[in-house]
């Protein structure tokens, strides 16, 4: 065998066992996706009910919370990022990132300081890597959140709420993530948790069911009520954002490694071809080789018999 | 027959129960509260506690940890982080947890178990 022949059928080697890990991964991904979907699903209930309730709060009372009033010069926000553990997921992590870049600059440009919090390896690695303060950063859990970690990622930032300006609190709560739109389509998006308006939730929630809510008798008190409802509130919403992260990241990884598997397939039938045409021209030398033998031998033959 | 609402359970991460019930007790912060058809519109905390959800076949009996409780229109709704059904409680691993629990003097567990182990005996 040539030389040339066996270089490429090395590569053809390697590159096919590489297809076969990126198929892989594309299928495990395509799988999970389904699983995060009815996760998704099925935490909707929940929030639905939730929202129902903080709007029933809104309506039925003009109480004013920590969480739900402006300040007026607001000069602290807090950004919650949430990105991946893992990377081969294409673009995902490095888009989340940039809006996350967009809105801290927005937010900068109004006066504000921007304090970040992160979720997931990447973002992390991101920000240690050029050296930017992270107040908080959760790692471990991106690719299928429970509630716990909801919980886990809002209780500091609740308690930075609600903490005064003065002493290292913060007026404001965004949360970058990205939106699980369909299979082929995530956006990364920006959200403002807090303070929650509760004007526009209720708006919201009428327009949606197009009726008006009853007058409901609160237990134990209308503060007592907000006061639990609200943190509850915010944590389903970082849930809600985990879990269409989660669902997000493996879109974004099953169409990489789709991109992957089929790059492979192409470079396989490239490399085929040359192979191909490297053991033809081995054949032709050879073939060539004999008969110019042949040949030379004739020759000797006929000049000898003379 | 007697006049019934609707109940729907739900936990954070997923529907836990709903049907049709006559009359639903649960605990709130300021006391137990019975809802029956016709209650007029509230909206509660829950505690830690068992929620007895009484229906024309029997009674459901779930362990809830935090949460709330509104109704309004016939239509009730528990809201709890943690929500189990009676049925569904390893009454085994329970008892470890608010052994374990007692011994590390971990208040929130041992609630927790304990509120377990009672829906259990309840049902």
């Amino acid at each position: 065998m040539g030389a040339q022949l066996r270089v490429y059928k090395r590569r053809i080697k390697s590159v096919t066992a590489t297809k076969k890990i990126t198929k892989a991964m594309e299928m495990i991904a395509a799988s999970r996706i389904v699983k995060a979907q009815r996760q998704v699903a099925a935490s909707t209930p929940y929030a639905s009910e939730l929202t129902r309730a903080v709007t029933a709060v809104a309506t039925g009372s003009n109480t004013k919370h920590a969480l739900t009033t402006e300040a007026e010069n607001p000069v602290r926000a807090a950004v919650l990022l949430v990105t991946s553990d893992r990377g081969l997921a294409g673009g995902y992590s490095s888009n989340a990132i940039k809006t996350a870049e967009r809105l801290t600059e927005r937010l900068r440009a109004e006066g504000k300081d921007v304090v970040t919090y992160i979720v997931g390896r990447k973002g992390v690695a991101y920000y240690g890597f050029r050296d930017r303060p992270v107040v908080e950063s959760w790692t471990g859990f991106t690719d299928s959140p429970t509630y716990a970690d909801a919980k886990r990622v809002a209780g500091p930032l609740i308690e930075a709420v609600r903490q005064d300006t003065a002493e290292g609190g913060v007026d404001e709560l965004h949360i970058v993530f990205t939106e699980f739109v369909s299979m082929m389509t995530q956006t990364p998006v920006d959200n403002r948790l807090l303070p929650l308006s509760l004007e526009a939730t209720a708006e919201e929630t009428e327009a949606a069911t197009g009726k008006i809510l009853p007058l409901y008798e609160f237990e134990p008190s209308v503060e007592g009520v907000l006061d639990a409802l609200l943190p509850r509130y915010v944590e389903s919403r970082i849930y809600n954002a985990l879990l269409q992260s989660a669902a997000s990241e493996h879109a974004a990884r099953r169409r990489a490694m789709k991109s992957a598997t089929d790059n492979a397939e192409e470079l396989i039938k490239s490399l085929t071809r040359l192979a191909n045409a490297a053991r033809q021209a081995d054949i032709t030398q050879e073939i060539s080789e004999i008969v110019g033998g042949a040949s030379a031998l004739a020759d000797a033959t006929a000049g000898s018999d003379k | 027959m007697a006049a019934e609402l609707h109940v729907e359970l739900v936990a954070a991460d997923r529907s836990v129960w709903s049907g049709e019930a006559t009359l639903v007790i649960a605990r709130t912060t300021s006391g137990d509260i019975g809802v029956m058809p016709g209650h007029q519109p509230l909206l509660g905390v829950l505690e830690s506690g068992p929620v007895t959800i009484k229906t024309a076949e029997g009674t459901v009996v779930a362990a809830v940890h935090g949460g709330f409780i509104s109704f309004a229109d016939d239509k009730l709704s528990l809201l709890a982080e943690i929500a189990e059904l009676a049925d569904e409680i390893d009454v085994q691993r329970a008892e470890r947890a608010l052994e374990r629990a007692k011994s590390e003097a971990d208040a929130a567990a041992e609630r927790r178990a304990d509120v377990r182990l009672r829906a259990v005996a309840g049902h």
